[in-house]
């Protein structure tokens, strides 16, 4: 099964509430990390703020932080491999990497083929 | 007294500050040690005077008292706790990552969060020890301030969901990692503390209306999150034989006993003691062994002779408060020193003497402020109510950024909404709408952000300074609220405290705090004196004097600037009597009374 590894920058919370103004991209990641585990999808988040060690003991992560820095997060690792950096995955791409079906009544899919978002996927 | 009968394994004093919550554990510890029992007497307040009480130093470690056999002590500063926690965290990866990801990440902990659930931990640590529940027959807790306890208790409960039910990430469980290997120790914890063959909440009030709606709200709250079983204290209640004829006294007494005659439904159905207000200060072993004996009268007969006290009045304040004419006066402070009575006063001076002022108040009983509503034409009144306010935020949020999400998104954020940070936020907000108004006007506020929305406010002033940094030469000017609580030209921040030792203490960290957000309070207001308002009863007088140490610390130690306001014999509500206490043209006589009260 495809595993999914989510590195979060330094975060209170990973709704991103905490902040003075709410940010959009992480209330609707945190809204799809729902949904996919809802689907049997495995994946897993560090939040560079409380599990540092994760950062450190995965060599591509403590590789990629020591180039680009906390500022190039969130990373994003499918079986290991680098699959995203720098934005949070939409929930189709989530969906792609575990071979999971989008079903054509979520609302989500109407919303990734919008505007400026380009998901090749949609 | 009620509360001490029957005594289960853990007791938790709760009460607003200066509400005698300290004096009271330990007179509670000292009489159950002397009575043979093996005590434990713990503090979780972060400004715990306990060994100061006792006269000795304890720290973070159980800590026998030598003058006190079976009584040991021990101190939970939360934010060693959460230094102890940040160090556990960022220690591993230090010089492993690189130092600005290390800072980032030190940041991220300095948090109100983190600080919480760290004391947190090692409050459950102290419920679920096998050690201590062997060495001890009881643990007694003088916990800290309402608001903060009620989030500290309501955490196991919240915990238990989040395991039982395998919800998705709260965010304020956040910061406590390895979650599943605790679960039994918070589970258990929780067990305890819902039990009350084990626990015993004691809420601690003194006779006074605003207090007795504190402990009521506090009783209500912990009610609802099953702590069923709780006791009521009202302490340093004036007994009428004390009066002895002295107008202000007498006055006070009548007050009080208005007060309790009307104590909210809520409270009349519990056990409730009756602890009286004694002349001597809690400090020490003999009186400590006094305060909980009933019916022993000390000997009152000396009366004290009081050196007139010269101090500016909060009118002389003012004077040198109107500067340009508008800027933006907060009154801070811990809850029961009258913050909102002072802010109100302070409004009626600068509006009488003809400036437009807009008073705004987040005091949930701020009658007092409606009062004002229409008297003064060019006084404003308004409310930041914090419920409506969270409710307001938490549906922009749903309808804004929760409007693409499906019913499971929805419901996770709304989940998330209901952390303790969101009222925090959107308080902010409601505050940073209102102070915008300080450019063309006086606002005076009796509503002052919490440290952990000071850190918020420091996350937008530290993101802006940066960005000034980088768009430096291109001139672009802005301000954050941050910025402008820091410029003192634009705010004024009044501290308001109590003549007495804890108010003092709590005031000095709350200045502390202030200084390390590069904030520096303007002036000290000491509020209801009795030093200042020269009663004549010998217990008043004796009261009155032990005051002085305090205003003497206050004034050569903490402030730049200050004004004593003196306790009033009439409630200090409407435009006339709060312009009264604003003047205080003869300190050292007694202060004029109405022909009732000396009829009476």
């Amino acid at each position: 099964m495809t595993k999914i590894q989510v590195y979060d920058p330094a975060l209170c919370c990973s709704t991103g509430i905490c902040g003075v103004d709410v940010d959009q991209e992480k209330v609707t990641f945190a809204a799809d990390v729902d949904w996919f585990k809802s689907q049997g999808g495995e994946i897993e988040r560090f939040n560079l703020a409380q599990q540092p060690m994760a950062f450190v003991e995965n060599p591509t992560v403590k590789g990629f932080l020591g180039r680009s820095g906390a500022e190039a997060l969130p990373l994003i690792l499918v079986d290991s491999q680098v699959a995203l950096a720098g934005r949070y995955p939409r929930r189709a791409e989530l969906a792609k990497w575990a071979k999971i079906r989008l079903a054509l009544t979520d609302p989500q899919q109407g919303v990734c083929c919008s505007g400026n978002r380009s998901e090749p996927s949609c | 007294m009620k509360f001490l009968e029957q005594l289960p394994n853990f007791l938790f004093f709760t009460g607003k500050g200066g509400v005698g919550k300290t004096s009271l554990a330990c007179a509670t510890a000292v009489q159950l040690a002397d009575s043979g029992k093996r005590v434990l007497l713990v503090s979780t307040d972060p400004a715990s005077n306990v060994g100061q009480v006792f006269g000795i130093t304890i720290g973070n470690k159980i800590t026998p008292f030598d003058s006190v056999p079976r009584l040991s002590g021990l101190e939970i500063d939360p934010q060693a706790a959460a230094q102890v926690y940040r160090d556990k965290i960022v220690g591993p990866v230090r010089g492993v990552l690189p130092e600005n990801v290390v800072k980032g990440i030190e940041e991220q902990l300095s948090g109100a969060c983190t600080t919480e659930i760290a004391a947190f931990d090692e409050f459950t640590a102290l419920l679920t020890d096998e050690v201590i529940h062997r060495d001890f027959d009881h643990v007694i807790f003088d916990t800290a301030p309402t608001g903060h306890t009620i989030r500290l208790l309501q955490l196991p409960g919240a915990w238990s969901g989040f395991l039982d039910e395998g919800k998705g990430d709260a965010s304020c469980l956040g910061p406590l990692a390895g979650l599943e290997k605790q679960r039994e120790k918070y589970k258990s914890a929780v067990e305890a503390l819902s039990d009350p063959n084990r626990t015993r909440l004691i809420l601690v009030t003194r006779a006074q209306a605003s207090s007795l709606r504190e402990a009521n709200r506090t009783h209500d709250e912990l009610s609802a999150i099953g702590f069923k079983r709780q006791y009521l204290v009202v302490n340093g209640v004036l007994a009428q034989a004390d009066t002895k004829e002295d107008p202000l006294a007498l006055a006070v007494w009548r007050r009080e006993q208005a007060a309790l005659g009307a104590m909210p439904d809520g409270l009349k159905t519990l056990p409730i003691d009756f602890v009286s207000l004694k002349s001597f200060n809690l400090v020490g072993l003999p009186a400590l062994r006094q305060l909980l004996v009933e019916g022993v009268v000390v000997s009152q007969d000396a009366v004290v002779t009081l050196p007139p006290l010269q101090a500016p009045d909060l009118a002389t304040l003012v004077d040198s408060l109107v500067g340009e004419g508008h800027g933006l006066i907060m009154l801070m402070g811990k809850g029961g020193v009258g913050k909102t009575t002072i802010a109100a006063a302070v409004a009626v001076e600068l509006a009488s003497r003809g400036y437009p002022v807009h008073l705004t108040t987040s005091d949930p009983a701020a009658h007092l402020a409606e009062t004002l509503e229409g008297f003064l034409e060019n006084l404003t009144v308004s409310r930041i109510e914090p419920h409506a306010e969270t409710e307001r935020y938490r549906q922009h949020v749903m309808e804004t950024k929760g409007k693409d999400l499906d019913t499971q998104g929805k419901a996770l954020l709304e989940e998330d909404l209901r952390s303790p940070c969101t009222e925090e936020i959107a308080v902010f907000q409601a505050f940073s709408r209102i102070i915008r108004e300080a450019g063309k006007k006086f606002v005076v506020m009796d509503t002052a952000p919490t440290g952990h929305t000071l850190l918020l406010l420091d996350a937008t002033g530290a993101y802006h300074r940066e960005t000034a940094r980088q768009l430096g030469p291109s001139g672009i000017t802005f301000t954050t609220p941050m910025m402008q609580l820091q410029d003192s030209k634009k705010t004024k921040v009044l501290i308001v405290t109590l003549a007495e030792n804890t108010p003092v203490l709590e005031a000095a960290g709350l200045q502390g705090d202030l200084r390390r957000a590069d904030i520096e309070p303007w002036a000290w207001i000491i509020n209801n004196s009795l030093a200042m308002a020269n009663p004549t009863s010998a217990l008043m007088r004796q009261r009155a004097s032990n005051e002085l140490e305090q205003i003497d610390a206050v004034t050569k130690q903490h402030a730049k600037r200050w004004a004593i306001v003196p306790l009033q014999a009439e409630e200090p509500i409407g435009v006339k009597r709060l312009r009264k206490l604003a003047r205080h043209t003869a300190a050292c006589f007694p202060i004029a009374l109405p022909s009732s009260l000396v009829a009476w």
